[in-house]
């Protein structure tokens, strides 16, 4: 395949207008990242603080009234007093309760009592399933910080206690690793997305037959449709991690040349990916949808982003083995709070590697330089 | 060197022997032998579907032959595509250009691609605006032209680099007589400086100028050779019927009834025919065509071999003609003015696409808007079929403005768009329910429609197949029928046979013809100076204002001297256009 | 005027079913989707990788890891013999989380003496890390409460509402009903009206004498009838394949489907009005799905999120449906509770067609 350094460049700067003359490419490569940036850092807080707690005090004793203060004193929980249980339970149906503690009439009496009969019931929103577990270790907290200060000069509790120490990131804040991941949807969008778009748009319009009938070689079609995207990706990346560092403070804690090349092999699986199906499919519409369906999808589902891959049936897991994101994300979230931690991003680069060797091999040999087939 | 090589300085430039196409099972070309020669324009003629694409395609090395070889300039087109692309200018029918990109910056892409650089580069551009006269558009992105100057921009992108060989598909579509003739004179320059060029078209007065043309049909080659020796065995088979009183149309129906009869055309006021064989003549009586009718020899053209090669052209009786009604208008209309422009003019920003032009349009008549590319045709067309608002002055459709008036008065009106707008991915059949639907037609009086229109344009074998895949001339049938479906009295066709092959253009206007005669009234907008003969009468625009206006014998007439005793419909078209470049220059 | 209508919602559905490709581009994704998301979409923290490092070797100890190993979370176990190969482990992503066991574990817990173990998490992913922490205190806070003597002044009593196990697959499904049929129902309504300007067919609706208002009509009701069919297959997997308990009626799911896809269609012909091909009208309708997606709730609760987010999340129809259709399968929802969140459905509807339909009147001139 030869190539001509001046063919290229004209393709190049065709291609390249069009991108800037497109409202929706600027949209989807400049506006809707730091969007999705700023979405996913802020509006993504798994972390559940000040959960909307409903309490239920049909108990006006002493001991009742500690534990609610207890409750109301929780820099974790915003609660709500009511008598009604009744109307409780449908603020908790309503959703606009995560949970309802219950102390019923008997309650201080029974805890005089002693001998472990009295109880403090729970209801959380099991349609909410992670900020039900949420609720229930809010509570659990406030309840035995409620027993240990009923045992005055005890200054810490008897028995076996486990302190945490998160590395990487003490404060555990989502943010911190939910940016990193949602910068590999970023780039699965302007890598597989846009260009899902680009080479049917030219068989859609005609463009390709004319294009076909000149002196251009594979070489150069398949490299200016490469080169721009790969531009545009990397520029949109720049901008991410300005904005993920300077703006909303993540650290990143690895080196920006491993970054840029951990970037550079990522956005060559995917550039590989949505020209493959631009080129195959011929077709903007289905390609567009193939791509939402095999890189936009998987990007955010089976990356290892927001939903643990580990917790995976096996059979996901190996489809997850496929999806290049996943190194990505594991590279990102590595790079941007560890460092360069070279076990765990060789693994990831030599699979990157391997995957756009793959993807833009199969897109080189599926450009065909006719127009049945190759 | 390869041999082969070295025989590109032969005369024969392109060699095709025994080529033979298939797609998917389906033959599109069969065993097709040819000579394509250097310094001639050779033209490439045939119905739709002859195959005259593919042929191209092959050639181009877009597509790999079945069976056969093919041999352009002594190089195989597929395994040696490289070398001879760097030698080949393909122009495809629908010549892709950048939509988002200026009309200079395409130029500098195809440029780019086909190496043309330096002082070449600069003189090559100022030849080819100057030629497209698109230099005042330099700046303005090739999606904002009209489809005749996409056109015109598309052959100069093709040129650039002054290939050895060219290959052009269908390069006039949709462009005007004037820019059709320039570029005629410039390809024949090119190949007189030894090009060789294939020329496919549906035109056949402009195949008519080849050196040598190829016809085809279905897939085989008919006739390879001079035009003129083709045009020579037609010799006094074609006659011109003058000094008609009466019913042009109706005489020229009679004429196409008479088994002495192969074909004809209306020519101005009079009826052009061929014979089946020479010396043997229809009775004249019985034409009806007034006492001081004559027949008389006239010169045989292309067009006239073509169609007895086909065997014949379609008749002159539309089926549309016994099952459409009598088009009636709604009362209080004015038959005299179904369809009236009154100052109508539309600006955008400051350009001035229509210029206060005023017409009005009989019941019962064909009104043609003929002009160059750009020259406010189309605008003034949308405006009064409601597509575009009006700027000022008035758009009247039977006493109502369509871009206000209710649905009621869209109802009454039939509209044919130049792309035959189908659902490309629906079947006939769906297309056909779609448009009935849409016009108020359901239960039994819309399969009633739909079967008529079926019966009419013998659409049954293709009422399963998509319609985006139908050849040209069954989509244009399509179109047509689809327009027709609720029997509209109006009927807007915009250049409605756009690169269609001649015989499905006679067909068609048999169908308007018989509806004319119905009393439906049609305004069209076209570039085929044959088809502005078909018209009651013509307005001229040029630069946003009517030029002119008459019956095309009153047109042909203000241009006629001494020099030019009987010019063409085209003749007249160009003359007419440039007596308005002398005027405006004068003032 | 009925059968003009009818036949716009025919063509246009017949366009959709013509071929097999695009049949197949309707029914292979929410089947793909189907198949993986409910298994792959979950917070829960399973198969997870527990390091210990065991400095006490004390039978207290050994039973406390043989019960943090019994647990779902932590199936595999890891022993290692120095804080330095804890540290490599986190590092190395080999475990989310390494405890460390102090050498007089089980000396002082027989004592009755307080006691404190380490904890180190990798807070790359602080999410699952935290959830994993919590199980593995929870096995902690049991282990010593059965040791200690002492019985707690008050039980802590558990009850988990509508989702007792607090199955995630219950969670899922529900809002896959309502993020599948998103998609589905945007591409076909934003894209279709494209597709027809761009090829020239648009015009020929305009000269017909349907007016403006119809031919949105058509556009807008196969969306909302593909969001119907892809919304019912995805619920009826749920109930039938995946088990989720279904405790509303159909009428409400039907209904609030059709509110539902009013509000998307809405939408979608907005972004087709502003579209001038289906280049535009595609990335256009990703931009609004993307964000859409994430701010409604399903991936994490709306009201964690600051205010400005909050109100964005208020015009987001997705935030609304999701939360009728898990109260229709979980919650019992009538129509008075789902009434709170389908008002602002048809809210939103109302206000993005009447957008839709000025653009489009403006758009068609």
């Amino acid at each position: 395949m030869s190539l001509s350094l001046r063919r290229l460049a004209a393709l190049c700067r065709k291609e390249s207008y069009q991108i800037v003359r497109d409202p929706s490419s600027i949209l989807i490569a400049f506006v809707l990242p730091v969007l999705l940036l700023f979405i996913y850092g802020y509006g993504i807080n798994l972390d559940a603080n000040r959960v909307r707690l409903g309490i239920v005090q049909q108990d006006g004793g002493v001991e009742a009234s500690r534990f609610v203060q207890t409750l109301q004193a929780s820099p974790y929980i915003a609660a709500s007093l009511s008598n009604s249980e009744t109307a409780m339970r449908q603020q908790l149906q309503l959703g606009s309760v995560r949970g309802v503690v219950i102390l019923r009439s008997d309650f201080s009496a029974k805890v005089r009592q002693g001998q472990g009969v009295a109880a403090i019931q729970l209801l959380t929103d099991g349609a909410e399933p992670n900020t039900a577990n949420f609720v229930a270790s809010y509570v659990q907290g406030v309840w035995q910080l409620w027993q240990a200060q009923r045992l005055p000069g005890q200054a810490e509790p008897a028995g076996l206690t486990l302190q945490a120490r998160y590395w990487f990131n003490p404060t555990t804040v989502s943010r911190n690793y939910l940016v990193p991941g949602s910068i590999s949807v970023i780039m699965t969008i302007i890598g597989a997305l846009l260009t899902s778009l680009v080479v049917a748009r030219e068989w859609e319009r005609g463009t390709m037959e004319a294009l076909l009938s000149t002196p251009v070689t594979r070489a150069e079609l398949l490299l200016s449709k490469i080169i721009p995207y790969y531009l545009l990706g990397m520029a949109a990346m720049a901008m991410c991690v300005l904005v993920a560092t300077l703006v909303m403070g993540v650290p990143l804690r690895g080196s920006l040349w491993v970054l840029f090349l951990v970037t550079s092999l990522f956005l060559g699986s995917a550039l590989g990916l949505g020209l493959l199906l631009s080129t195959t499919t011929r077709n903007q519409f289905i390609a567009a949808q193939f791509a939402l369906t095999a890189a936009f999808l998987p990007a955010i589902m089976l990356s290892g982003f927001v939903f643990e891959i580990r917790s995976m049936p096996l059979a996901v897991q190996a489809v997850t083995y496929l999806i290049p994101a996943r190194y990505f994300v594991s590279a990102l979230q590595t790079l941007f709070q560890a460092g360069e931690i070279w076990p765990v991003l060789l693994i990831n680069l030599l699979f990157l590697l391997l995957s756009a060797a793959f993807w833009l091999g199969l897109t080189a040999w599926r450009t065909p330089r006719r127009l049945d087939g190759n | 060197m390869n041999p082969a090589m070295t025989a590109s300085t032969d005369a024969i430039a392109i060699r095709l022997q025994a080529v033979s196409h298939a797609f998917a099972g389906r033959p599109a070309l069969c065993e097709l032998s040819a000579d394509i020669r250097r310094g001639v324009i050779t033209g490439l003629v045939g119905p739709d579907g002859a195959g005259k694409t593919t042929l191209m395609r092959l050639m181009a090395g877009l597509l790999k032959a079945s069976a056969g070889s093919i041999c352009v300039e002594g190089l195989d087109p597929v395994s040696a595509g490289d070398t001879l692309r760097l030698q080949l200018g393909y122009m495809p029918q629908k010549f892709g250009l950048y939509e988002d990109l200026t009309v200079l910056e395409n130029l500098r892409l195809y440029a780019d691609l086909r190496g043309v650089t330096g002082q070449a580069r600069a003189d090559s551009f100022e030849r080819l605006l100057a030629f497209t006269d698109l230099a005042r558009f330099t700046d303005r992105l090739a999606g904002k032209l009209s489809g005749g100057m996409k056109q015109k921009l598309g052959l100069a992108c093709t040129l650039l680099g002054s290939p050895r060989i060219l290959l052009l598909d269908e390069p006039c579509v949709g462009v005007d007589p004037i820019s059709r003739r320039e570029l005629w004179r410039m390809v024949s320059s090119l190949a007189d400086g030894g090009m060789a060029v294939l020329w496919s078209t549906s035109y056949l007065d402009e195949a008519e100028l080849c050196g040598e043309v190829l016809l085809m049909h279905e897939g085989r080659l008919q006739y390879s050779g001079s035009p003129q020796a083709l045009m020579d065995s037609m010799q006094g088979r074609s006659l011109l019927l003058q000094d008609i009183v009466g019913n042009r149309r109706q005489v020229l129906q009679r004429a196409l009834r008479s088994p002495a009869v192969i074909d004809g055309a209306l020519q101005g006021h009079a009826v052009r025919l061929v014979l089946r064989e020479a010396g043997v003549l229809p009775d004249l009586a019985s034409l009806q065509a007034g006492p001081d009718a004559s027949l008389q020899r006239v010169k045989p053209r292309l067009e006239d071999a073509f169609i007895d090669l086909l065997g014949g052209g379609p008749g002159g009786d539309s089926p549309l003609t016994e099952h459409m009604p009598a088009a009636r208008l709604p009362d209080g209309v004015d038959a005299e003015a179904v369809i009236v422009a009154e100052q109508l003019t539309r600006r955008f920003g400051d350009f001035v696409a229509t210029d206060h032009v005023d017409f009005r349009i009989r019941r019962g008549e064909i009104f043609g808007l003929l002009g160059p590319n750009g020259a406010g045709k189309s605008t003034t067309f949308k405006m009064m079929c409601g597509l575009l608002p009006v700027s000022s002055g008035e758009a009247r459709v039977m006493g109502l403005d369509l871009k206000k008036s209710a649905s009621q008065a869209r109802q009454q009106i039939g509209y044919m768009a130049q792309k035959f707008a189908l659902y490309g991915n629906l079947s006939v059949a769906q297309n056909l329910g779609f448009f009935a639907g849409i016009y108020g037609l359901s239960g039994a009086s819309q399969r009633a429609a739909v079967a008529d229109m079926v019966r009419v344009f013998g659409l049954q074998p293709f009422l399963a197949m998509n319609a985006g895949e139908l050849p040209l001339g069954f989509k244009q049938r399509l179109a047509l029928s689809c327009a027709l479906m609720h029997q509209p009295p109006l009927l807007f066709l915009d250049e409605p046979t756009s690169g269609v092959d001649p015989v499905s253009r006679r067909e068609f206007w048999s169908h308007i013809n018989g509806l004319v005669d119905k009393g439906v009234t049609v305004m069209v907008t076209t570039h085929f100076m044959d088809e502005a003969e078909y018209c009651d009468r013509i307005g001229l625009v040029y630069r946003g204002r009517m030029i002119a206006a008459g019956t095309p014998d009153a047109l042909k007439a203000m241009v006629a001297s001494a020099e030019l005793p009987d010019p063409s419909m085209e003749d007249a078209f160009i003359a007419l256009v440039e007596r308005d470049d002398r005027q405006r220059e004068a003032t | 005027m009925w059968q003009r209508l009818f036949t716009l919602i025919r063509k246009e559905m017949q366009a959709l079913l013509r071929s097999p490709q695009s049949r197949r581009l309707l029914i292979a994704p929410v089947l793909l989707q189907l198949l993986l998301f409910p298994f792959a979409a979950t917070l829960e923290v399973k198969n997870s990788t527990l390091a210990v490092f065991n400095q006490d070797g004390g039978a207290a100890s050994i039973e406390l890891v043989q019960r943090l190993a019994a647990t779902q979370a932590f199936p595999q176990v890891l022993m290692l013999h120095s804080q330095q190969e804890m540290q490599q482990v986190i590092d190395r992503q080999q475990a989310l989380l390494a405890i460390s066991l102090p050498q007089d574990l089980s000396r002082k817990l027989a004592a009755g003496q307080s006691v404190a173990a380490q904890a180190i998490i990798d807070g790359r992913r602080s999410n699952s890390a935290q959830i994993a922490y919590g199980y593995a205190l929870q096995v902690i806070q049991q282990f010593a409460a059965e040791r200690s003597h002492q019985l707690p002044p008050a039980k802590l009593v558990v009850q988990n509402l509508y989702n007792p196990n607090l199955e995630y697959r219950w969670f899922v499904l529900p809002s896959l009903v309502a993020i599948i049929t998103t998609i589905g129902c945007l591409m076909v309504t934003a894209l279709s009206l494209a597709r027809e300007r761009e090829e020239g067919t648009f015009e020929q609706l305009l000269v017909s004498p349907l007016t403006p208002g119809y031919i949105m009509a058509g556009k807008a009701l196969p969306g909302m009838l593909v969001a119907l069919v892809q919304g019912c297959i995805i619920a009826a997997a749920a109930v039938w394949v995946y088990h989720v308990p279904f405790s509303g009626t159909v009428g409400l799911l039907i209904v609030s489907m059709l509110c539902y896809g009013l509000s998307l269609v809405g939408f979608g012909l907005l972004i087709s009005a502003l579209s001038s091909n289906q280049q535009q009208a595609f990335l256009g309708s990703f931009a609004f799905m993307s964000p859409a997606v994430i701010l409604s709730g399903y991936m994490a609760p709306v009201e964690n999120m600051p205010l400005p987010l909050r109100l964005v999340s208020a015009v987001d129809p997705l935030s609304h449906f999701i939360i009728i259709v898990k109260g229709i399968f979980l919650k019992g929802y009538g129509f008075a509770e789902a009434w709170p969140q389908l008002w602002p459905l048809l809210a939103i509807a109302a206000s993005t067609l009447a957008l839709a339909y000025l653009m489009f009147l403006r758009r068609s001139h």
